[in-house]
């Protein structure tokens, strides 16, 4: 039991949030309570080959492949570096530590909610808190354009995309089930599927009952040991941080790989300037760490902020030779932010559910992804059963829901025997959503990003569809009560993206910025569409072409 | 409210592999909280007081009550930002001194006394005229009532008493789970340090289960 284990540095406590342990020629050891590992440190005054802003699915993925190239790398994070097994509660309110709480204004027509679901401030950023769904794309959706009627073509080939899919499997030891009903034929998920709580059972229930195909969802967090990380314990947190390290995270899977390559992390640094020399060219970032500004040259700068921070920050350095902010000659930096609906139908069961208990998603439809008979919009979704803990299911009840006073008090009382749907759903790609600078400034000075975001009428159309589809599975798998929530959305992509023409599109296929060839963005960003499926397995599959794209250039002296 | 988790106290989990020291501690903090204000002045303290006791009521002869506006008053002080905020509202806690400060005018204006001197069906009254965007006061000073409701009154209050183990208990909750997690997934499948409801009839059965879950 690691609880009753003396903490090494207990005398002395460090305080990740305040103090940066990445420093000293070491870096913390998350496997192990009070422990260290070497880290390589390189000087701010020599250019470092790669300077990687942000270290989530992105950033983190691409410094480990980028390292293990032979490159030296420097990531920096405004989070801090945490050790799940000493810092990690089991509350959900000790645990918004590690989502991005620093304001930012939203408005639109159908204003976004921040933080919690969609926003980590942690070194392995949202994938500390992701609920470890690992889906691949629909092929067609990489040419949804062409083969499809709507959004945009990625100047990617899903052939490709398929390989680095299955890299990334390997990599976080995805736990899934033996066959895949939807797609083309994939290798076998390296891992045993995880055993499925009522709630999913109740996905599965209705699903059979309405004709349609079910699985247990391919997770990230491992059903047998692997290394360091123990099984899956189903404590039901995961949302709010793995305090057993069962949970593949950037954090403990491509980070730690990282450092061995011999790349440097820094921890609460967070960079709010990318510096461009008389070339034009990218010369380094200025980041702000232990109060004070300081400055890291590098050949190349790779921004992985996700959607809202690349953005911002790609705008925020805008200077007198690029005064539109970098790598927007085509005005499209923090345009077509692309959510995805999260909207979901919950309902009571007679009997007791106690969805709190495992991985809050473990089953799965991806039927309305692949079937395009019977749809009145465009796009997909998938639906997956849900796990909210207390404080989650209690602001999903007053504030969808409406309820308060006794109501609300009675309600709660029947937590144990709720069940819901939720679904991710493609939203439409629309120029009018987007990430602005405000005028307020946060505590560093930098000015804090707006969000806007209103929903198309298809976005509409496919809300509609899903909430009508999960209400008559919910019901058919014996769910009364049933109400829908309607408010609510995950996800943020496609502030960047990519594309094989500079005027409608920031990066190339290579995340390279067709303004300035050594700034380059690899994160959800770059995503011109969404679809319906979560993105993190996508980003981390971009993040590792993307790396052998950057070693296949460098060979040939492109880079 | 029922009591339909008889005996059931997700405290007495404590010393048990369910919890880990690093949640001791934070549960430990949030048990220390107590019933006084440190951001809010006496008046808003009042108010805030009322409204909480509408949103969240909780069992009369409750022991000790979960100090939900000291709750509040605690992530205000922390000055504990959500990540987000709507072009419309100001910071969290110009929004809640002014929200609170209004709706007392608006109490005065309506029915001539502060809000948490009215009765309950009036207090109720003025919460969902609130809710329903229709309170105008000047001391809202241009806040929309209603999205103030809806972003500020609903989460912080309702976070604040779900984030309490008290209501754990009384919603039948596990708590905190680490390291030792679960084992029983299926339908009407509880591990012995799981809470048991009491089904009509078999109360004293609920109680027995209860009682042992922690020893």
């Amino acid at each position: 039991m690691w609880d009753g284990e003396p903490r090494a540095n207990r005398a002395a406590p460090d305080d990740p949030m305040r103090a940066p342990r990445a420093r000293n020629g070491r870096a913390p050891d998350v496997f192990r309570l009070g422990a260290w590992t070497p880290m390589r440190e390189y000087p701010e005054s020599e250019p470092v080959d790669f300077a990687i802003v942000g270290t989530g699915a992105g950033g983190g993925t691409l410094a480990c492949r980028l390292a293990e190239a032979g490159f030296s790398v420097v990531a920096f994070d405004a989070g801090p570096y945490w050790r799940p097994l000493e810092d990690f509660a089991s509350d959900e309110q000790e645990q918004t530590k590690l989502f991005w709480t620093d304001e930012r204004i939203v408005d639109g027509e159908n204003p976004l909610q921040l933080g919690a679901n969609n926003s980590g401030k942690s070194v392995g950023g949202s994938t500390v808190h992701f609920a470890m769904v690992s889906l691949r794309f629909r092929p067609e959706w990489f040419k949804s354009r062409t083969l499809l009627g709507y959004g945009a073509d990625w100047p990617l080939d899903w052939r490709e995309m398929w390989d680095y899919y299955t890299e990334v499997e390997q990599a976080l030891k995805i736990a899934g089930p033996v066959t895949y009903p939807w797609g083309p034929k994939r290798p076998r998920y390296p891992y045993r599927e995880h055993e499925l709580n009522a709630a999913a059972k109740v996905l599965a229930r209705g699903a059979e009952a309405l004709g349609i195909s079910w699985a247990p969802t391919p997770l990230a967090t491992v059903s047998a040991p692997r290394g360091a990380s123990p099984p899956c314990v189903y404590r039901g947190f995961c949302t709010l941080g793995c305090s057993t390290n069962a949970k593949q995270s950037v954090l403990v899977t491509w980070l730690p790989r990282a450092l061995r390559a011999g790349a440097e992390v820094r921890d609460l640094a967070m960079v709010g300037r990318i510096e461009t020399d008389a070339a034009g060219l990218a010369s380094g970032v200025h980041y702000h760490r232990e109060g004070q500004w300081r400055f890291q040259k590098a050949r190349n700068v790779v921004v992985a902020g996700y959607a809202i921070e690349t953005p911002r920050l790609l705008l925020m350095s805008a200077n007198e030779r690029y005064p539109g902010g970098l790598a927007n000659s085509s005005g499209l930096v923090g345009r077509y932010l692309t959510v995805q609906g999260n909207q979901a139908c919950w309902g009571v069961m007679d009997e007791e559910i106690r969805s709190y208990k495992g991985p809050p998603s473990l089953a799965i439809t991806e039927h309305w992804n692949y079937e395009d008979r019977g749809k009145d919009f465009f796009g997909g979704y998938s639906y997956m059963s849900q796990g909210p803990l207390p404080v989650l299911w209690a602001g999903v009840q007053a504030g969808a829901r409406g309820l308060w006073g006794e109501a609300l008090m009675d309600e709660m009382q029947r937590y144990n025997h709720s069940v819901g749907l939720k679904v991710v759903s493609e939203y439409m790609p629309q120029e009018r959503n987007r990430v602005t600078l405000a005028d307020e400034k946060d505590a560093l000075g930098l000015p804090i990003a707006r969000v806007t975001y209103s929903w198309c009428d298809n976005d509409k159309r496919v809300n509609r569809h899903a909430l009508g589809f999960m209400r008559k599975a919910l019901e058919a798998a014996g769910a009364r009560e049933i109400w829908d929530q309607e408010d609510d959305t995950c996800h943020l992509n496609g502030t960047a993206r990519m594309g094989d023409d500079p005027r409608t599109s920031v990066v190339n296929g290579d995340c390279r910025s067709w303004d300035i060839p050594n700034l380059w963005i690899c994160d959800g960003s770059v995503f011109p569409t969404v679809g319906g499926a979560n993105p993190s397995l996508t980003i981390q599959a971009i993040a590792c072409r993307t790396a052998d794209r950057i070693r296949a250039l460098a060979r040939r002296g492109d880079l | 409210m029922r009591d339909v988790f008889p005996g059931y106290d997700v405290l007495n989990k404590r010393d048990t592999p369910s919890w880990n020291e690093q949640t001791r501690a934070v549960i430990e903090r949030r048990l220390a909280i107590t019933d006084e204000p440190r951001f809010f002045d006496a008046r808003e303290w009042a108010v805030l007081k009322a409204l909480c006791a509408r949103i969240v009521p909780q069992p009369e002869g409750r022991a000790s009550p979960v100090p939900v506006a000291a709750m509040v008053d605690h992530k205000a002080l922390e000055d504990a930002r959500d990540g987000f905020r709507h072009i419309d509202l100001p910071a969290l806690g110009e929004a809640w001194r002014r929200g609170l400060a209004a709706l007392d005018a608006e109490a005065q204006s309506a029915d001539g006394a502060s809000f948490d001197a009215l009765a309950p069906e009036r207090q109720d009254a003025l919460i969902r005229a609130m809710e329903g965007g229709s309170l105008k006061h000047a001391a809202w000073g241009g806040m929309p009532c209603d999205l103030f409701f809806r972003m500020r009154v609903i989460p912080d209050v309702v976070k604040s008493y779900y984030a309490h183990p008290t209501a754990w208990s009384e919603i039948g909750f596990g708590g905190p789970a680490s390291p030792r997690g679960y084992v029983r997934m299926d339908f009407d499948a509880r591990d012995p340090w799981e809470a048991a409801e009491a089904k009509p009839g078999q109360e004293n059965e609920a109680l027995r289960e209860n009682l042992r879950v922690g020893r």
